[in-house]
């Protein structure tokens, strides 16, 4: 009987390519996204080493860090911002690449838009020049942010050099409680293996609590297996996957669907597969959860306080807790929802999705945004936010006081004019709370849609079951 | 991309853990479509005040450690965003050579493209590479890639593993993407047979 297979097993063994001697594996990939940040030093290389795209057809192009979310139809005013997206519009045209234009209704964040066209299938390798690629592994694909030399090497050979992974499974049992979203779910996961638990490993999402999930909320969780230091993060294709997938544009059609699904079934791990490391956590242990420093993993449940850097005994712990509370302005022991804030910003590849605005909108109904807090919503894709309006959620989030925003990347990373000043605070659906992440001096804390909207309209940090209708 | 044979150069330590992309290239500097230019704006928030001055404690802004080609940093450097903008401004600002006891994936992937070496070491070998670094003037390190050593000022050597492509691509400046055209044929016929068994993709 063969060896029973991981479904990372599976996908790596059915696109190698070659295997060196030394065991570097060269890897076909499937599908490729790109946008305007680190791509212009790929296709100037291509450009001077007199190259081709190999498989325009594999690849989909769009610009999402640098757009402004306001009224774009003027163009973007930064000098720098603008010359990116022209980069991005010049070189696609050049290499004859598909891409959505600003305009465009089917244009957001990569990472939003390849599920949402259908372009991210199970079963398949799939790569873009960002980190949360891992995204996409919520579909069962093995997908991975690479660095611009490697866009460069997809772009010419569709193919990829990587050593294998080993393979790490996270099970969450149980049924998450009410007011506990997937974001909380990772958060804790984060919370409990530290930013590099999961280094050289793909992490496979199982148990009830991840089954249960729906594609949007198992996308926040594979989103951010990168923040816990993984390649790639992935959950087995199942009913809810093939559901979501079929009829979108790119997804295929007909006898191919039946095809295609009749695959993706063969996809799951195999009974009695072995994984190198093993983590289990109880889905009814977790609490709405919100970060108190500058790494994801400095993460507490809502109902906690800020660690007393007197109680560690490790003094290279005990100085990066000091550092860390230091930049985000709090004391030790803090209770979490005595902080206040300046800005909440919900959006962002982790939550900006049709879900995480409807999770907004159910808090923010019938409430008002706090006097001190300005709060941004940006959905993910221009179809999001079509779907948004249409039922109605645009309606219930600006009557409450929040703005309503044209997508894209935005506050998460600030690269276009959305960002905070020095020393304000942000309650925030992204993934990442470095120093100065949404703008130089800016205090970052991350917490789930529900959690971000509770916040708004609360003035301070706030646990959203004390909000429940 | 240029050879890494030997270096002989001041090693600056850094004292943290978990050192993020964020920190090494803040992301008002990603908007740039060139790779060069940006050793300038390396640690630019840990390196500057807001009016542009220097922050005098910052490690590189030290007389001793200006001229830094190698740095010591702990446990998980180049966490975070895949920007290779990361290891194009530390090789901008010259820095050849990021020894740690751990990396993260992209962030080491990333090095090797661009001529750069990261270097893992054991925890107790850290400490001692970190005492090194922080002699000042006198913190000289010698990077062997062949031999895979690292020379302390002490006379000792501290033995590390990296993987035999890696070595060999780095050792010949050679640039991946020439290698894998050259297997053009084989990614010919991998495209047929994917092509019959799932047409779809």
């Amino acid at each position: 009987m063969a060896t029973p297979r991981t479904l990372f097993d599976k996908i790596w063994q059915s696109h190698l390519v070659d295997v060196q001697e030394d065991g570097t594996c060269l890897i076909y990939i499937d599908r490729h996204l790109v946008h305007e940040v680190t791509s212009p030093q790929a296709f100037e290389g291509l450009k001077l080493a007199g190259r081709k795209v190999r498989r325009p057809d594999l690849t989909l192009a769009v610009a999402d860090h640098n757009v402004p979310t306001t009224d774009r139809s003027k163009g973007i005013e930064d000098d720098e911002s603008r010359i990116q997206v022209e980069t991005l519009e010049k070189n696609v045209k050049e290499f004859g690449v598909p891409y959505f234009p600003v305009m465009d209704v089917r244009q957001g964040i990569v990472h939003i838009i390849g599920p949402e066209q259908g372009f991210t299938l199970p079963g398949m390798t799939i790569v873009c020049g960002d980190s949360h690629t891992a995204t996409h592994g919520a579909f069962g694909s093995l997908a991975f942010g690479i660095g611009t030399s490697e866009v460069e090497h997809v772009l010419a050979t569709q193919t990829l050099l990587q050593a294998p992974a080993k393979n790490m499974r996270i099970t969450v049992e149980g049924k998450v409680p009410a007011g506990v979203t997937s974001k909380d779910v990772i958060l804790a996961i984060i919370g409990k293996i530290g930013t590099a638990g999961g280094t050289g490993h793909v992490v496979e999402f199982a148990g009830e609590a991840i089954r249960d999930m729906s594609m949007e909320a198992r996308m926040t969780v594979c989103n951010m297996t990168i923040e816990a230091g993984a390649r790639a993060g992935m959950i087995a294709p199942d009913e809810t996957t093939f559901e979501y997938l079929k009829g979108r544009p790119m997804a295929p059609k007909g006898g191919e669907w039946e095809l295609a699904v009749e695959y993706w079934k063969t996809l799951p791990s195999d009974e009695g597969a072995t994984y190198d490391k093993e983590v289990v956590l109880r889905a009814e242990e977790i609490i709405p959860q919100v970060t108190w420093g500058t790494s994801p993993q400095d993460v507490v449940p809502v109902t906690g306080r800020t660690p007393d850097p007197a109680a560690e005994t490790d003094p290279g712990k005990r100085a990066s807790i000091e550092r860390s509370l230091s930049y985000m302005g709090l004391a030790p022991n803090t209770p979490m929802t005595e902080v206040k804030i300046d800005k909440v910003f919900i959006g962002s590849c982790t939550n900006g999705r049709i879900e995480d605005i409807r999770a907004a909108a159910a808090v923010a109904k019938g409430r008002k945004v706090a006097a001190n807090v300005h709060a941004l919503v940006v959905p993910g894709s221009g179809l999001v936010k079509e779907q948004a309006e249409r039922e109605g959620l645009d309606a219930i989030l600006k009557e409450a006081g929040f703005d309503w925003r044209e997508p894209g990347c935005s506050m998460c990373l600030a690269m276009n004019a959305d960002k905070l000043e020095p020393g304000e605070r942000c309650a925030s659906t992204s993934n990442r709370n470095f120093q100065g992440r949404q703008g130089p001096g800016g205090r970052t804390h991350l917490v789930s849609p529900a959690m971000a909207a509770a916040a708004a309209v609360s003035g301070h940090l706030a646990d959203v079951r004390d909000l429940a209708n | 991309m240029e050879k890494f044979t030997q270096i002989r150069g001041t090693a600056a330590p850094m004292d943290m853990i978990n050192i993020d992309t964020d920190m090494i290239i803040p992301k008002q500097y990603l908007k740039t479509i060139k790779r060069t230019g940006l050793g300038k704006h390396a640690f630019a928030e840990m390196r500057y005040n807001a009016d542009g001055s220097e922050k005098p404690d910052f490690v590189l802004n030290k007389p001793q450690y200006r001229n830094a080609q190698v740095i010591v940093a702990e446990d998980n450097f180049g966490c975070g965003s895949s920007r290779e903008h990361a290891p194009w401004a530390l090789l901008d600002f010259g820095i050849k050579c990021v020894i740690s006891t751990s990396f993260a994936d992209i962030f080491y992937n990333n090095c090797f493209k661009n001529g750069i070496l990261p270097i893992k070491v054991t925890h107790e070998q850290l400490r001692e590479l970190m005492d090194d670094a922080k002699k000042g003037s006198n913190a000289v390190l010698e990077i062997d890639l062949e031999n895979q050593t690292i020379g302390r000022p002490s006379g000792e050597t501290v033995p590390f593993e990296i993987d035999a492509h890696r070595k060999h691509c780095l050792l010949n400046g050679l640039d991946d993407i020439g290698l894998t055209m050259e297997k053009a044929s084989k990614i010919d016929s991998f495209e047929e047979k994917r092509k019959a068994a799932a047409p779809w993709a």
